[in-house]
């Protein structure tokens, strides 16, 4: 009987909280045991039901094949696409990343990310504004003020209060949550509401509105203010303009409440430019809660390779960006795509129903783990080994902090790096199979 | 490999302009060798360019390109069969900062300022970088564990914690920005002085400056400490920099080398009280730097147009945002240090640019000895390093300057000395001024020259210099260094007529200094308590993995032969 062995440290790459003091217990080349990690967490290193193996489409149903021939089919789908989109990346490694963008450079097709249904107006407000932000630690070291608006962290990162907000203890913050203010702004009292000292309820696409009454607030043009806005009396948003004022140190952590509500990437532009103003009167950083574990590296690796975080056309030759024209789902709604490769993400279960049956009457490669509703309109499955869990690899927190995942068990699959790669061999020999023909 | 006939620049190996023929063989200088002949008849031969100043990889570079897409929109070209696509001007992609530094004859550049914990996506975009070889300084001077070792006056384990700091971000120099100013900022404040002291540590800026300085020297590293300087950018500042410098001139350097670097001394050689009465102080900084040998400088040139400015000195980017109210991009790095970004266009119509346009210059045709100052434009801070050629330019024509001045306005005149300065420099200073003193000032021993065994980073230019006159012809010059006739790297052609050949990888030196075993062990239980209690990550996920530096090149350094134990 083998021994059991515990990894120490690992790295969870389930979202963006990226918690890296995770305690795993492996036997028989199984992991039996998860500790540290949030209930999210541990399903996901635990594992669950797989895809077993490729599958391509033949007479309308997948069946079975051999890696080679789904490479195969692949390719040849990408070549023979007049614009093709390679779409999803977020929950597998950098270096599936850099493979996808040279894929997307030899086949000319469009890039883009999860970011796009999430905090893509996130990024918008940021070329607009800027980021005053920092490290997850600095908040967790100084922050005397935190405000969640538009996001419900006890539900979607279970760990991030303990480890980085609102009951972290560090250096300047002995007394933990005792020492804090929290203050949750969003449509409905969540959970993260209930640990709040302060709950803020904005009527539904109010946010912009009031963030723009804080601002004037903090400039002192209070006066100027009807007595309710958005939803808000205007007492309660005086309350809170004084203690974000009079904050040591605050951090204004936000979600897609207020990225996909109405004013989208406007309402980030505002929060962006409130946290700015605030720091005319305390230290205030602001910091999106990105979701999936390393949706933050597609961004990263993207931008130093081609100049743009998400929605690049490089169909050109010339990496292009203009969202709204170029992100994915304006593509699909304009039927402006001829094929989709979809990689850690599932499209067909969070895009909009109109561009979910575009994807459908376009060939389809996945590259998953898991069967989910974007395997159905696939024409070609390929199952890989999960990075963070199968595969070494990179990934970029929440905050942008850069840490190395590791493996914790072997997988008979190949890593997405690796089937990218065999696409990428693929489409070189059919293109040089092609040049000999003369096509 | 055989270049024929070029007239050869190797200033550090007493070569001044002589015609005669250079051997490589397996990419290094030899003696002789056969193989491939390049004609160089008549043509400038000199070095690879060394930038040992510029920001080209990172979180705060990456942050650049994400909030300036108007950026990446200029400078775009397409994939070719050899390279990637290119975009961007003040903050390109990865791939076009090694064609461009490669087209402009440049096969060495070193990021400036890398926080440890954030090192490790530096590294991701460096090994991203194609052609050149580089490195990245390791930031320290608001780091924790260093003010508390200084408060403590344990300069031994304050050497350990250097030493593990290298390592653990694979970095090759200590970097100091503003320091305990970044430290202070992250209650949103700033240190005002040398002693101002730096809240909750109890530690001031020039105890900060010393000790570093001092373990430096302990640790026997190949670069002194690289100093951003603390009240950069504000009228007056140089008194603080004068200050500076004399707080150091008592230190015994550890090698043939400065005691400290200062890095773009242009933003810190300023007078007045205020931007109404702003003025030149480079004479001042100049004098010094003539009469005093501890020290060496780049200049830091600005050039009018668009910059990104990026620093780890973040309330520098706070008031650059307030006072130009443009986006800005601040962050904070738990333990170790704040940075901010902010886009900046510079104008010649404005007087407070234009002095600042002509303090850079001052400075180096001011002082006397070229290996005591480099030039760079702080890329993306003073200008794009593509911007390079215009400097030269600048410096080597006294009518392009007058020619500059003139569209300028007035009172640059009378706020600096620039006007009444007649030195043109020649060919030597400008190879020494861009591959001999930054290759010996940043220990890189075979860079920089072309004696045997250096490495054969050679820049062929398409330009006669016995022929041309420099300071009559400067457009002819500029075009020239702009795109070299043909630049080696290692022994290989990379770049010919501004067209990209190849693309090796270059390599990434860091520098692993020994430290006695007892040092690194007394550290460990403070580092170990750190990472439990206050960073954000755990101390085995801390380091850069060796997965990140395929091609590495490991400088040697330290107290004793004994190697740091591994982290765990």
């Amino acid at each position: 009987m083998s021994e059991a062995k515990i990894i120490k440290d690992a790295i969870c790459s389930f979202c963006g909280c990226l918690c890296d003091d995770i305690n795993v217990e492996v036997d028989e080349g199984r992991v039996q045991r998860v500790r540290h990690a949030c209930r999210l967490g541990s399903s996901k290193i635990l594992g669950h039901g797989r895809i077993e193996h490729p599958m391509v489409r033949k007479d309308g149903r997948l069946v079975e094949a051999s890696f080679q021939e789904a490479y195969d089919r692949s390719a040849q789908i990408l070549l023979r696409a007049n614009k093709p989109l390679l779409y999803g990346w977020a929950s597998t490694s950098c270096e599936a990343a850099k493979k996808g963008i040279l894929l997307a450079e030899e086949v000319g097709a469009v890039i883009d990310s999860t970011a796009t249904v999430c905090h893509g107006p996130s990024v918008i407000g940021i070329e607009e504004k800027g980021l005053p932000g920092a490290t997850l630690g600095q908040v967790k070291n100084r922050a005397d003020t935190i405000v969640f608006w538009g996001c419900n962290p006890v539900e979607a990162h279970p760990r991030h209060s303990l480890r980085y907000s609102s009951n972290s203890v560090g250096r300047f913050t002995p007394q933990g949550r005792e020492g804090r203010k929290i203050v949750v702004v969003d449509v409905r009292e969540t959970r993260t509401a209930r640990n709040a000292d302060k709950f803020i309820r904005v009527n539904p696409g109010g946010d912009y509105e009031v963030i723009s009454a804080l601002r004037m607030l903090v400039k002192g043009k209070g006066d100027l203010l009807p007595q309710e806005v958005g939803g808000v009396l205007k007492a309660d948003l005086a309350e809170l303009a004084d203690m974000l004022k009079a904050a040591r140190f605050g951090a204004l952590f936000f979600g897609l409440g207020i990225t996909h509500s109405r004013g989208r990437y406007k309402n980030i532009d505002n929060a962006l430019s409130l946290v700015a103003e605030l720091n005319q009167h305390s230290k205030f950083v602001i910091l999106p809660m990105r979701g999936h574990y390393n949706v933050g590296g597609i961004g990263q690796t993207l931008a130093w390779s081609s100049g743009y975080p998400m929605s690049v056309d490089l169909t050109r030759g010339k990496p292009y960006f203009n969202p709204g024209e170029t992100a994915a789902c304006d593509l699909l709604a304009r039927r402006d795509v001829d094929a989709a490769l979809i990689i850690a993400a599932d499209a067909a279960s969070n895009f909009p129903r109109s561009t979910v049956e575009a994807l459908a009457d376009i060939p389809v490669i996945q590259i998953d783990p898991y069967e989910n509703p974007t395997t159905l309109l696939s024409d070609v499955v390929i199952p890989c080994a999960i990075a963070g869990v199968e595969v070494e690899g990179t990934a970029y927190r929440m905050d942008g902090l850069c840490l190395r995942l590791r493996k914790l068990v072997d997988s008979c699959l190949p890593s997405d790096e690796e089937i990218l790669m065999g696409i990428l061999g693929s489409v070189h020999r059919q293109r040089q199979m092609m040049a000999n023909q003369g096509v | 490999m055989i270049i024929k006939g070029g007239i050869v620049y190797d200033p550090a190996n007493c070569i001044f302009g002589e015609e005669m023929d250079l051997f490589v063989d397996k990419g290094r200088m030899v003696e002789q060798a056969k193989g491939e002949e390049i004609d160089a008849h008549g043509l400038l031969v000199m070095p690879g360019g060394v930038d040992a100043h510029s920001h080209i990889a990172g979180k705060k570079v990456n942050t650049g390109r994400i909030m300036r897409p108007d950026d990446s929109r200029l400078g775009t070209e397409p994939r070719t069969g050899t390279c990637r696509p290119s975009t961007g001007y003040t903050v390109p992609n990865c791939y076009a900062i090694g064609y461009r530094y490669a087209r402009m004859g440049y096969t060495t550049a070193f990021e400036a300022a890398t926080p440890i914990l954030e090192a490790r996506h530096t590294h991701e975009e460096l090994e991203e970088i194609p052609i050149i070889d580089k490195g990245a300084l390791t930031l320290f001077g608001n780091n924790w564990q260093v003010m508390e070792c200084i408060r403590n006056n344990d300069m031994d384990m304050l050497a350990a914690y250097m030493a593990w700091g290298l390592r653990s971000a694979r970095g090759y120099g200590v970097k100091i920005v503003n320091p305990g100013g970044g430290e202070a900022w992250g209650f949103g404040g700033n240190v005002k002085g040398l002693d101002d002291p730096v809240p909750n540590f109890d530690v001031t800026p020039a105890e900060i400056i010393r000790g570093l300085a001092q373990a430096n020297e302990m640790l026997r590293l190949p670069h002194s400490i690289h100093l951003h300087l603390n009240n950069l950018g504000k009228p007056g500042n140089y008194n603080t920099a004068i200050e500076t410098l004399d707080l150091l001139k008592d230190i015994r350097p550890s090698r043939m080398r400065q005691v400290v670097h200062i890095t773009h001394m242009q933003f810190s050689a300023y007078g007045g009280s205020s931007w109404r009465d702003f003025e030149s102080k480079a004479p001042v900084i100049a004098d010094y730097f003539n009469s005093h040998h501890h020290a060496t400088m780049d200049m830091g040139q600005l050039l009018f147009g668009s910059a990104t400015t990026m620093t780890a000195d973040a309330p520098l980017e706070y008031g650059n945002a307030r006072l130009t109210h443009n986006k800005w991009s601040n962050h904070d790095i738990e333990l170790e240090e704040s940075s901010g970004v902010v886009p900046m266009v510079y104008s010649r119509k404005m007087l407070v640019n234009a002095v600042q346009w002509a303090v850079g210059l001052e400075l180096a045709l001011l002082v006397a000895d070229p290996w005591k100052i480099l030039m760079t434009t702080d890329h993306p801070n003073g200008s794009p390093f593509v911007n390079y050629p215009e400097v030269i330019s600048l410096l080597m024509s006294k009518p392009k300057r007058d020619a500059e001045m003139a569209s300028m306005h007035d009172q640059v005149q009378n706020r600096t000395s620039l006007s009444g300065i007649e030195r043109q420099l020649d060919w030597t200073d400008i190879v020494i001024m861009t591959r001999a003193a930054p290759a010996r000032i940043l220990g890189l021993q075979d860079k920089g020259h072309l004696g045997p065994g250096a490495d054969a980073d050679i820049t062929i230019y398409n330009l006669m210099p016995e022929e041309l006159d420099a300071s009559q012809n400067h457009d002819l010059v500029k075009k020239a260094l702009a795109c070299a006739k043909y630049t080696i790297k290692g022994g290989a052609v990379v770049s010919k007529d501004g067209q990209i050949l190849s693309t090796p990888p270059g390599r990434t030196f860091w520098v692993d200094a020994a430290v006695p075993q007892d040092d690194a062990d007394r550290l460990m239980p403070e580092l170990e308590e750190k990472f439990a209690k206050y960073y954000s990550v755990q101390l085995s996920n801390y380091a850069v993995q060796d997965a990140y530096l395929p091609h590495a090149q490991v400088i040697r350094a330290g107290l004793s032969v004994e190697s740091l134990k591994e982290v765990a």
